[in-house]
């Protein structure tokens, strides 16, 4: 097991909407031994709680049987080993849900290794006095809204996963970088002490985990940064050593491409001090890397550094904090821009009339001032489209948002056009604290026949 | 005559709650002491005045020819509850390209 010099882990996800099919390229073209696919936002976990709440057996991600139906015939033939955290909230329906699959495809009776311990809430229900930070306010301010709390976890118990055999390794929540880690770890036999090599396969984790955003997704720019055959661009793997030497590669016969300004790009994305990148396993730091074009579409990673990982856990809190609502409507052709400035005059009124109060409130003319905001000293456009939003506790309030807009096709400025249905959507709200690594319990355990 | 940002440098936004970092990257390295002489913080923070609070810092990438400037306060709340219709401010990294800077020849 612990005897290849070198192993390849691809990126299958870097979504939950990720596309699906270079997962696939991958596990058949790109001789890899590893896949991995990463499934969750900020937001995803409370989402598929509110899912588990209404039916015990989901709230794992629903792409989930989509994905593994389509790269378990291959992976469990050629023997790559799948690890993902679409396990979401329910990472032991998600193993059920898996299992079923397999069996299914004719595939017989598949185990999955399930990580299990990320879900806090019942730790942290009872340390209100934990600091929120984001707004330094204690935990107990939301606590009562709370519909979800968990750790971000570290490789150490997705390695111990693996190490049971299993060809599938489930999870919930646990950092990106260490999903693509652990298989690192598991083979090598690399532990926490061994700095260097943990740094270069964060590294390594941190580059795969957007998937298409280091191989050309995310980064073209006509005339200036071409892309070729963007539209069929493959995801990314990385080539790792024992002694931790990392290559970035990408699917052969694939569009896209890999090189160092589009690893740049990646290794910088979401981080702030380049210095002190903290994840579960380590605290990263990039600003010593060295990225170099060994070949085409391959990127050679040196140089990555790492003091030890910290002594807490990041945990997101997620809350419902009430409704957004927002409406559209176009204008276009002569004096389009003050039609629309009126027209939200006139919505903003008709809200207060009805006596609906929001906690934030916004207009947006899109066309001129909805992304970056407005300057004055822009050209107007000749058409443009406003669009109005709010947050607001009642989901009333945040209906008549979209509601007041699209009247005005009939009752506002003339020559109104396209408004869009009223939508309301319930807001789940993210916030953090760190709790010590010493109160969490990560396990595993296995579904099914190893 | 002056240069933009976009001549010299490419860029990419990401988010994390309320923050927004954006990375410049120069295409070539020798442009790397003169943005670290004009792209300074005040003047990022000029040109996000109307979009972001602050505070900004910069940190230096002189391995990778790039910076990372972290904008704080500049994502309508963070992901989750913002109002914006770019809710991770992904379109962010052209306001940082098309700041206009002093002609470096």
């Amino acid at each position: 097991m612990k005897s290849r010099e070198t192993i390849r882990v691809g990126a299958g996800a870097g979504t939950s909407d990720d596309r699906m099919v270079p997962a696939l390229e991958l596990a058949e073209r790109g001789d890899i031994d590893y896949l991995v696919f990463e499934c969750l936002a900020e937001r995803t976990v409370s989402r598929e709680n509110l899912a588990r709440s209404k039916d015990p057996e989901l709230g794992y991600s629903p792409s989930l049987h989509a994905r593994l139906r389509m790269v378990l015939p291959t992976c469990l033939r050629k023997g790559i080993r799948i690890v993902s955290n679409m396990g979401a909230a329910n990472p032991l329906g998600g193993a059920r849900a898996t299992r079923k699959e397999a069996a299914d495809l004719g595939l017989g009776d598949v185990a999955v290794a399930v990580v299990l311990g990320d879900d806090v809430s019942s730790i942290v229900k009872h340390r209100g006095e934990l600091t929120l930070i984001e707004n330094g306010e204690p935990l107990e301010s939301i606590l009562p809204k709370m519909i979800s709390a968990n750790a971000y976890l570290g490789a150490d118990v997705v390695c111990e996963a693996l190490n049971t055999g299993a060809p599938i390794v489930l999870s919930g929540r646990v950092a990106d970088p260490s999903l693509f880690l652990a298989p690192m770890m598991h083979e090598f036999g690399w532990s926490y002490e061994d700095l260097p090599k943990i740094a270069q396969g964060t590294a390594a984790g941190h580059l795969l985990e957007c998937t298409a955003s280091v191989t050309g997704g995310c980064f073209g720019w006509p005339g200036k940064k071409e892309v070729p055959d963007l539209a069929r661009n493959g995801f990314p793997f990385a080539d790792v050593k024992a002694d931790g030497a990392v290559v970035i590669g990408k699917t052969p016969g694939t569009g896209g491409r890999l090189d160092v300004m589009t690893c740049t790009e990646q290794l910088i994305y979401e981080i702030h001090d380049p210095t002190a990148y903290i994840t579960p396993d380590c605290v990263l730091d990039i600003s010593g890397i060295a990225l170099t074009q060994d070949a085409a579409d391959r990127v050679r990673v040196e140089g990555a550094r790492a003091r030890p990982r910290t002594l807490t856990y990041k945990v997101n809190v997620g809350y419902a904090d009430g409704y957004i609502g927002e409406g559209e409507v176009s204008y276009g052709g002569i004096d389009a821009v003050a039609r629309a400035k009126w027209a939200a005059e006139i919505v903003k009124e008709r809200l207060k009339l009805q006596g609906f109060v929001y906690d934030d409130f916004r207009v947006d003319l899109i066309g001129m001032s909805s992304l970056h905001g407005q300057v004055d000293t822009r050209p107007e456009p000749y058409e443009v489209r406003l669009r109005m939003a709010g947050r607001t506790r009642e989901r009333k309030a945040a209906h008549a948002i979209g509601f007041e807009v699209r009247a005005m096709h009939m009752h506002g400025p003339g020559g109104a056009g396209g408004a869009c249905e009223p939508r309301v959507r319930d807001v789940l709200a993210v916030k953090s604290v760190l709790l010590p690594k010493n109160l969490v319990n990560a396990q595993v355990v296995v579904e099914g026949a190893l | 005559m002056s240069v933009r940002v976009y001549d010299l440098a490419h860029a990419r936004a990401g988010d994390k709650g309320n923050t927004s970092n954006i990375s410049v990257i120069c295409y070539d390295a020798k442009h790397w002491d003169f943005l670290a002489r004009e792209l300074t913080p005040e003047r990022v923070a000029e040109a996000f005045k109307h979009i972001a609070k602050g505070p900004i810092r910069r940190h230096p990438l002189r391995n990778l020819k790039a910076f990372n400037f972290v904008i704080e306060n500049a994502l309508g709340g963070g992901v989750t509850v913002s109002l914006a219709q770019d809710i991770h401010g992904k379109s962010l990294s052209n306001v940082m390209l098309a700041i206009e800077l002093p002609d470096p020849k």
